[in-house]
Order: C-alpha cells, then sequence, then structure tokens
C-alpha cells in the first residue's frame, strides 16, 4: 500500500513558522529542524519518499536533503522501534558503567547494539556523549535524558516503556514518572 | 566562597522565568545598554574585561568583536554556539536549563554592540528539551518588550531564533555551524574568509559561546574593569568547570579563575575528592580535545608549583607536562582506570565525528581507534604504539579544520604520559603469566580458573 506523505495543516503551520526565521530564499536553513518534524510526523525514520516531500515543502532538490539526513545521526534512515533508547558511551558515561548497562539492555531485551526488538517496540542505540557527563551514566529515549542510572532503574525504564504505545520522539516531552 | 557571575542566582526558585529573574536584577543591564550607552561603548567595556572566548580556544571576545566587517546595507549576524558537543562538557546545557534569560539578556546586549537585527542560537539537536525552554523564555521576552521591534522604546530591532542540529560534534566548529544553519552537511569551512567577514548567508558574523555570551551580562552590569579584578593576570573573569567522572560531587562549578586544581577537586566547597576514598590517577581538564596529564602534573607543575586553573596555569609546560583549560570540561579518573581504554573511547568518538573532508583525519581517525581497540584486546604489538604515535603525529596541523588536532592530542598525551601502560596491554596479551593481569585492566570477569 502506497503510503501518503503529507503534513496535517497543523504540522504545515509549524513548518512555515520555521521557514519564517530564515531570510527570504534562505527557506533551506529550516532543513534541520523539518527534518526533525518529518521523522516524528512519519513513524520515526526518514524513508526517502519522506525526504523528497521534505524538499518539495522546502523548494530544494532532493539531494539537498539525502546528503544532510544523512549526516547528523539524530536522523533515522532505518525504521526503528517506538523507544530508541540511546546510551552514551563516551569517556565520563564509559568510566562510570555505561557497558553495564549496555550489555544488560541487550541481555534484557535479546538484542544487540543497533538492533531492535522483534515486536517493534525498542531499539538499543550507543552514542557519543550528550552532555550529561555529570550524571553519568545516562541515556536518553526522545528527547528525555535519563540519568544516574542503575541497572535496577533501566529496569524500571524498561518496564515503564513496554506497553507504551506512544512513539518517542524528540520534538515532544514524554518523560516516564520513574518514582 | 568564590565569586559568581552567572551562576549567583541559580539557587533561586522560579529564576526560570522573566518574573523572577527580573525580580533578581534581570534586564537591568540590557536598559543600562540601550538607554545610556553607544555599540561601540559596549565592544570597549567587553574588551576592557579582558573575556576570553569561553567555547574552548580562548580567543579574546573584544577582538573578535571589533574584527566584523561593517559594509553598508548588508546585515550582520551574531550566532550563539550552543552545540556543547565535546566530551566532559555539559556547562551551557546547565546555564540554558536553569537560567536561560541570562543567555538572552547577553544575546541581546551583544546583537545590539554588533549591530545586528537578527540572531541565532544554535543548539545541539539532543538539547531539544532545552531548546523548548529557551524557545518559552525568548516568548517571554517578546510579550514584555524585551525582544522584536524598538525595544524598550531604543528604536532598536532584534529578532532572536533557536536553531536544532541534529547530531554532529563538527557542528560546534564555528564555520561548521553556520554551514548547518544554512541548511547543509556540516563541512567546516577553509577560512580565510573568516566569519567576521563572510559568516551566515556570506555576511559578516560573529559565533560565541554561550557562556561567553551571558559573561557580557555582567560585564556591562559592572563595567568592563571590575569583571578584569577578577581571576588571574590574563584569564579575567570567572569560568564554568563540568566536573565528571569519579568524583564525590561531579557537577557544574563556577570558579573565579586561578583557583588550585588541587582544591577545586578535593575540598567540600567543589568536587569533594575522589570517589570511594580512591587515589587520583589522571585529569583530563578541558574536555575530551585537550591532554591528559598524570595527577602529579594536574596537581602540581613540573616545577613543583601548585596548577591554577587558569589559561596560563593548565598550559604550563607546554604539552610536555601542561595541558589546556579549552571547554572547561574536567574529567578526573581514579587509581582503576584503564588509561588506554579511556583513550579508545575517544578515538571512537573522533572517528565517528570527523566530517571526511581530509583525508589525515578521515582515515587516521579510524586507524588511531582499531589500533587502541586491537592493543585493548591483547592483539598488539610494541611498534603499534611508535604506529599510534607516528598516525598521530601526521594528522596534526594538516586539517581543515582543528578537530584533527583534538583527535591527535589525546592519543599524544596518553602515549607521552603512560606509555608503560600500552605497554603492559601488549605484553599481557602475549603472555600467560599475564593473564589476570589482563582480565582486570579489561575491567572482564576473570576466568574461574
Ligand atoms: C571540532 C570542534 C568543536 C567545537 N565545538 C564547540 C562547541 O560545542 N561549543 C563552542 O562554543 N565552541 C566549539 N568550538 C569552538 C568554535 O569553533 C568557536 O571557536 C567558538 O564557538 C567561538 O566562541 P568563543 O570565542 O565565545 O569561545 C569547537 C571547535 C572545534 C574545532
Ligand atoms: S579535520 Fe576532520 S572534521 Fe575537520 S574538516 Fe577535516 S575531516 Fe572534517
Ligand atoms: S560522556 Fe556520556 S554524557 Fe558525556
Amino acid at each position: 500500500m502506497e503510503k501518503k506523505y503529507q503534513f496535517s495543516p497543523e504540522t504545515m503551520a509549524v513548518v512555515q513558522k520555521m521557514i519564517s526565521r530564515y531570510p527570504n530564499g534562505k527557506q533551506k536553513s529550516a532543513l534541520l529542524p523539518v527534518l526533525h518534524v518529518a521523522q516524528a510526523e512519519f513513524d520515526g525514520w526518514l524513508s526517502s519518499e519522506a525526504m523528497d516531500y521534505v524538499a518539495e515543502v522546502l523548494q530544494i532538490t532532493p539531494i539537498e536533503v539525502y546528503e544532510v539526513a544523512s549526516f547528523y545521526s539524530m536522523y533515522n534512515l532505518k525504521p526503528v522501534g517506538k523507544c530508541v533508547l540511546e546510551v552514551c558511551r563516551t569517556s565520563s558515561c564509559w568510566l562510570m558503567g555505561s557497558e553495564d548497562i549496555v550489555k544488560h539492555l541487550e541481555k534484557k531485551l535479546g538484542i544487540k547494539d543497533g538492533e531492535t526488538t522483534a515486536d517493534g517496540q525498542f531499539t538499543i542505540k550507543t552514542v557519543e556523549c550528550l552532555g550529561s557527563c555529570g550524571t553519568a551514566p545516562m541515556l536518553q529515549c526522545g528527547s528525555d535524558f535519563y540519568e544516574n542510572l542503575t541497572l535496577e532503574k533501566v529496569d524500571r525504564l524498561v518496564e515503564n516503556l513496554r506497553n507504551d504505545a506512544e512513539r518517542r520522539v524528540y520534538t515532544k516531552d514524554q518523560k516516564v514518572n520513574m518514582d | 566562597m568564590g565569586k559568581k557571575l552567572l551562576l549567583e542566582h541559580i539557587d533561586v526558585p522560579g529564576i526560570r522565568t522573566l518574573n523572577v529573574y527580573r525580580q533578581k536584577g534581570g534586564y537591568e543591564t540590557l536598559k543600562k545598554a540601550l538607554t545610556s550607552m553607544t555599540p561601540d561603548q559596549i565592544v570597549e567595556e567587553v574588551k576592557t574585561s579582558g573575556l576570553r572566548g569561553r567555547g574552548g580556544a580562548g580567543f579574546p571576545t573584544g577582538m573578535k568583536w571589533s574584527f566584523l566587517a561593517k559594509p553598508e546595507g548588508v546585515p550582520r549576524y551574531l550566532v550563539c554556539n550552543a552545540d556543547e558537543s565535546e566530551p566532559g562538557t555539559f556547562k551551557d546545557r546547565y546555564l540554558m536549563e536553569h537560567i536561560p534569560h541570562i543567555l538572552i539578556e547577553g544575546m541581546i546586549v551583544s546583537s545590539f554592540a554588533l549591530g545586528a537585527n537578527t540572531s541565532y542560537i544554535y543548539i545541539r539537536g539532543e538539547y531539544f528539551y532545552v531548546a523548548r525552554i529557551l524557545e518559552a523564555a525568548i516568548q517571554e521576552a517578546y510579550d514584555a518588550g524585551l525582544l522584536g521591534k524598538n525595544i524598550m522604546g531604543s528604536g532598536y530591532d532584534l529578532d532572536l531564533y533557536v536553531q536544532v542540529g541534529a547530531g554532529a560534534y563538527i557542528c560546534g566548529e564555528e564555520t561548521a555551524l553556520l554551514e548547518s544553519l544554512e541548511g547543509k552537511r556540516g563541512n567546516p569551512r577553509i577560512k580565510p574568509p573568516f566569519p567576521a567577514i563572510a559568516g551566515l548567508y556570506g555576511c559578516p558574523t560573529v559565533v560565541n559561546n554561550v557562556e561567553t555570551i551571558a559573561a557580557v551580562v555582567p560585564i556591562v552590569k559592572d563595567g568592563g574593569a571590575a569583571y578584569a579584578q577578577i581571576g588571574i593576570g590574563k584569564s579575567t573573569g570567572t569560568k564554568l568547570i563540568s566536573a565528571s567522572g569519579h568524583l564525590n560531587k561531579p557537577g557544574v562549578y563556577e570558579i573565579e579563575l586561578g583557583l588550585p586544581v588541587e582544591e577545586f577537586i578535593y575540598s567540600e566547597e567543589y568536587c569533594g575528592g575522589i570517589k570511594n576514598g580512591k587515589q587520583l590517577k589522571a585529569v583530563v581538564a578541558g574536555g575530551s580535545s585537550v591532554p591528559i596529564l598524570p595527577a602529579h602534573l594536574i596537581l602540581k607543575t613540573a616545577t613543583g608549583e601548585p596548577r591554577l586553573m587558569s589559561y596560563e596555569g593548565l598550559s604550563e609546560g607546554g604539552f610536555a607536562t601542561g595541558t589546556m583549560l579549552g571547554s572547561g570540561g574536567f574529567i578526573a579518573m581514579d587509581e582503576d582506570t584503564s588509561i588506554v581504554k579511556n583513550l579508545w573511547t575517544f578515538s571512537r568518538f573522533y572517528h565517528h565525528e570527523s566530517c571526511g573532508q581530509c583525508s589525515p583525519c578521515r582515515e587516521g581517525t579510524g586507524w588511531m581507534e582499531k589500533i587502541l581497540h586491537k592493543i585493548l584486546h591483547g592483539h598488539g604489538t610494541l611498534s603499534d604504539v611508535d604506529l599510534l604515535w607516528d598516525i598521530q603525529s601526521k594528522i596534526e596541523g594538516k586539517t581543515i579544520c582543528p578537530l584533527g588536532d583534538a583527535a591527535a592530542w589525546p592519543v599524544a598525551s596518553a602515549i607521552r604520559h603512560f606509555r608503560h601502560e600500552f605497554e603492559e596491554y601488549v605484553k599481557a596479551g602475549h603472555s600467560i603469566k599475564d593473564v589476570k593481569h589482563y582480565y582486570r585492566i579489561n575491567h572482564l570477569p576473570e576466568p574461574a580458573n
């Protein structure tokens, strides 16, 4: 079945507002923020059709969109789980045990770094420093930071998210209450 | 207690909101600037203050501002660098999350000084929630007549926007940031021309770090001379330090430049010592890019003087025995830390983040990561350590942007100060006798037999 790529009128209004931040003729400047919106709208990833649509909205060529989408690590060019668990692996987090967090998640979810669970709920993705080094180890899910992680906290987070139907996206606050 | 200029009101409930920020004297500086100062007078105060860029390079801010070209009829831009992706650095996030209005006030005062009528804050995409806090604060400022047309009745107009990135450390480099703001890949530009001549959309542009712009507020408030009184020598004012790693109290601290490193690490006012009563082994004092130093050289200089946290203090001894203040990302490592493994996380980082334009950086970072991985897993040889040294020396200074240097320095310094540890890995990998040691330094559970 052909999927229709079209922003809703409300989303289109948000996109138009983004474009208005830049001088006339410089609408390409809105590409990064608009790609974030597209990723959030279109199931958490950017298919080539989704990128073509963004090119059309911004009146630029598709290649200008592809080359940007493939450069930045926050854009997914393949389908991902509803909850992408982005675990920081850089120095300060590593010093505080991020490897144990990743191993624990891999075991718990039965997948490896970079993979998605069969039910499409979780993806594990190790990432570089997220500016949360003083509260390491940490992971990001959607736009929310989960800090000072312990294995027990990771368990609670996974249980909280396991049956959550809502996709985690960067463009919204969707933090799970861990208390 | 050291003097606090940026975080003075951090504990005041509601300081994130415009109302509380104003109750604490917020936007009085803007009023002073718009009603009693000319743009050039503000630039002069910033020069007098001795303020140096807080993004890592430490370039004098007033001088940078005075280089801005002012051709007739061409717009000028101020762009705030909130990309903050240098491992170990999280001070800008803290400041923007808790006191967004100090950055906004600084942006308005600085934009006025530079003659910009449109300014952008470019924030890393992972800080989306902080971008929302900034946008809410900017809306408050618009509603109060502090942004938009005819600010405070002065006739000065300014629009301020937040732009989110999408995950790329290289976009912290100022020309890559401008490319990204134009909706392109974050490939650094060849300089010259510098942004002061041809920056955003080819127009004269100043790029400054979050903390630099925030510091303009206390400078204009009390005068550049008063600011220059704080700190030590050419390192004037205060600096936000992001402290992480094996410390009892990691976090963001505002220090007066010139504070002894020892006091910062061990006093209760700051980090409260090393976690679990262990010994300090090494410190990366200014974010992942700066040379790592062993405990004895970070606490004292090679000549035995207490080492001070200032631009000059940390670089005392050059790269042979010193390091750099950098972004102020202070990572402490205890006695059990594997320097080789820590370095591997850094090299993997630089390999991942290289934009790929220059061969020495694109290829070299990958080779360094691979060789370190090999050494770490017991397959290294002694000549691999020399090879690492050779590769890093062939990246440094041979690339378009300083990311190449930033990838080389951690490798060079780790070998310079901890060569024995690399050799231990090599030996352990090749001798049954040292297998226990091999497991311990790799943080692997020891085999039962
Ligand atoms: C690879 C690389 C990454 C950088 N990342 C940042 C950053 O995240 N934030 C920042 O303010 N400066 C960063 N810089 C420094 C900027 O290029 C620039 O010097 C700085 O934004 C200027 O502002 P300042 O003078 O106020 O420090 C980076 C530089 C390089 C080479
Ligand atoms: S040094 Fe590295 S990051 Fe910088 S421009 Fe060259 S390849 Fe890109
Ligand atoms: S090292 Fe993990 S957040 Fe900085």
